[in-house]
């Protein structure tokens, strides 16, 4: 695997007319307001944790990511979900409620969904994480990202990231054959646009074809 | 959220070492064991929680189920909800627990959440999870914000003129109808607590939730062995069909021996300021006919001390119900 050092990675542009890319660029004009990120090491020893112990502003973090190592320095205070947007640019996975109530934020930890919002990342430290965009590509979608192209299963599109994590994850859980089955297993992603008949129809193709 | 700053513990020793210079116990502390962290970063994020340093414990080796020497069963802390619920030991000596497990959170949660952690969850009241709003347990001498205010989900058994709001957890009724032991490693050594004990009620200082001392982990907790033919269920009743939190839950364990119940045990959720274990219901329906009349006189008897808020008063109907219905479906009663 290769390290990258996702702080480097080039935003978007002024010249490029992007939503993103302006934001990117807003972002870049805070962080200068901002004190810079202080060093300290991701383990405060028993001796350093004193009644006046100051936390360290910045640790190291290792993901890894569809594959790919990230060494970061963040803020303990970082989500996975956060981590994941705003360092390493994967806006695949998607913040909706940020409290672990939408499951918007879904993405695998070591092959089992979970909300990345209620993650700290620095827990994560060297483990396994698989977002959407590890999943398929346009090129090569995975089976479930084709099944809810196939049967329509969205309507906005902001809550499918995290619809679909759960639905991969799902097929590898203990669940019952029945669509009552599924419903309760991906009680967890919510849809605004309510597209649960469509999402349970993908769901289910995609079960009784393996 | 505040700033923190982030140890990982090696071995419980350590942990309990750093932890035992908190200023209170867990709940609230200034240093703050964290697992899951399903409740805690949620309400951290709300800055409920403030916590200057946190423990991380997910790598101490408290990960098992097995077999206890007692027969019973020994659960780690750690133990993921969702690994608990599927455990076969807990499925075929336990399902109650695991029914109880699956009614709660979502799959990702559950993924996550941790035996530990469960058991400490702390309360969904919307006044303790707003710091623009009163709370006694969140800011002790503040107020109820809930007493005169919307209180249609709080308790109706345990509160007192400081606090009404509930246990949100359904793991914690179903330890409470299994009788589950709850050990504690801490700065004076071990020490197990029934779980009927581990919870306290809010009184006058709702600040306090459980009985732990700064520095106490939750090392594990043992089921007695199961009751030999007993037959249980979990039944849970809110406003939506998943991923809710109780209004009323009852967890049920009862044999039944010639028509008539032998052994009963019986908790609710949803209902109380701690996981509610109903005693005096259960000595008053053992030796009484398995029947659906004797579940509503026991059910009737049982939620008698209830004290109703002005808009839970539904309650006190629904927990009756919620307490006939599964002991029907317990003891398989038409």
């Amino acid at each position: 695997m290769q390290p990258s050092d996702a702080n480097n990675r080039p935003r978007g542009s002024f010249a490029v007319s992007s939503r993103r890319g302006f934001l990117g660029q807003l972002g870049i004009a805070g962080l200068a307001a901002a004190a810079p990120p202080s060093a300290g090491s991701a383990e405060a020893s028993p001796a350093e944790l004193t009644e006046h112990y100051i936390p360290a502003s910045a640790v190291p973090v290792s993901l890894r990511v569809n594959g790919v190592r990230h060494d970061l320095r963040l803020d303990p205070r970082t989500t996975l979900l956060d981590a994941l947007r705003e360092h390493l640019h994967l806006t695949g996975t998607k913040k909706g409620c940020d409290h672990g109530q939408c499951g918007a934020c879904t993405v695998h930890i070591e092959d089992r969904r979970i909300n990345s919002c209620l993650c700290l990342a620095v827990m994560h430290d060297g483990d396994q994480i698989t977002t959407i965009e590890g999943l398929g590509a346009p090129e090569k979608l995975h089976p479930m990202q084709a099944a809810f192209l196939a049967s329509d299963a969205y309507q906005c599109g902001y809550c499918t990231p995290g619809q679909i994590m759960s639905a991969t994850a799902l097929m590898k859980e203990p669940c019952g054959p029945s669509d009552a089955a599924v419903k309760e297993a991906m009680s967890g992603n919510i849809c605004r646009c309510g597209a649960y008949v469509n999402i349970l129809e993908a769901i289910q193709t995609v079960r009784k074809a393996s | 959220m505040e700033r923190f700053g982030y140890v990982r513990a090696h071995d419980k020793t350590e942990a309990i070492a750093l932890a035992r210079r908190a200023k209170t116990a867990q709940q609230g502390a200034d240093i703050r064991y964290i697992a899951g962290g399903t409740t805690l970063v949620d309400l951290m994020k709300l800055d409920v929680e403030r916590p200057q340093t946190l423990i991380d414990i997910t790598h101490l080796p408290l990960t098992q189920v097995k077999a206890a020497p007692s027969g019973g069963v020994e659960i780690g802390a750690l133990v993921r909800n969702a690994d608990l619920a599927h455990h076969p030991l807990i499925q075929r000596d336990y399902p109650v627990l695991s029914e109880a497990l699956l009614s709660g959170a979502s799959a990702q949660l559950r993924n996550k959440a941790t035996t530990g952690g469960n058991l400490l969850q702390r309360t969904r009241c919307m006044y303790f999870r707003d710091v623009a709003m009163p709370c006694n347990k969140r800011e002790p001498g503040s107020g109820c914000g809930a007493i005169m205010g919307i209180n249609r989900v709080m308790a109706i058994l345990g509160g007192s003129e400081h606090c009404i709001a509930t246990n949100p957890s359904d793991m914690n009724v179903a330890l409470a109808a299994l009788e589950a032991m709850v050990h504690i490693e801490g700065a004076s050594g071990h020490r197990a607590i029934p779980i009927a004990d581990f919870h306290l009620l809010p009184g006058e200082t709702p600040q306090r939730e459980t009985v732990l001392q700064p520095g106490d982990l939750v090392s594990h907790i043992v089921l007695p062995p199961a009751a030999p033919g007993s037959q249980s269920t979990y039944l849970k009743l809110r406003d939506r069909a998943s991923y809710e939190f109780a209004l009323a839950s009852a967890a049920v364990v009862a044999t039944v021996d010639s028509g008539h119940i032998q052994r009963v045990r019986i908790a609710m959720g949803g209902v109380g300021t701690k996981p509610w274990r109903f005693i005096e219901a259960e000595l008053m329906l053992t030796g009484m006919p398995a029947t659906t009349a004797s579940y509503k006189q026991v059910a009737a008897a049982a939620l008698k001390d209830a004290r109703p808020q002005s808009q839970n008063g539904f309650k006190v109907a629904l927990a009756q119900r919620c307490l006939v219905h599964a002991l029907r479906q317990a003891t398989q009663t038409v």
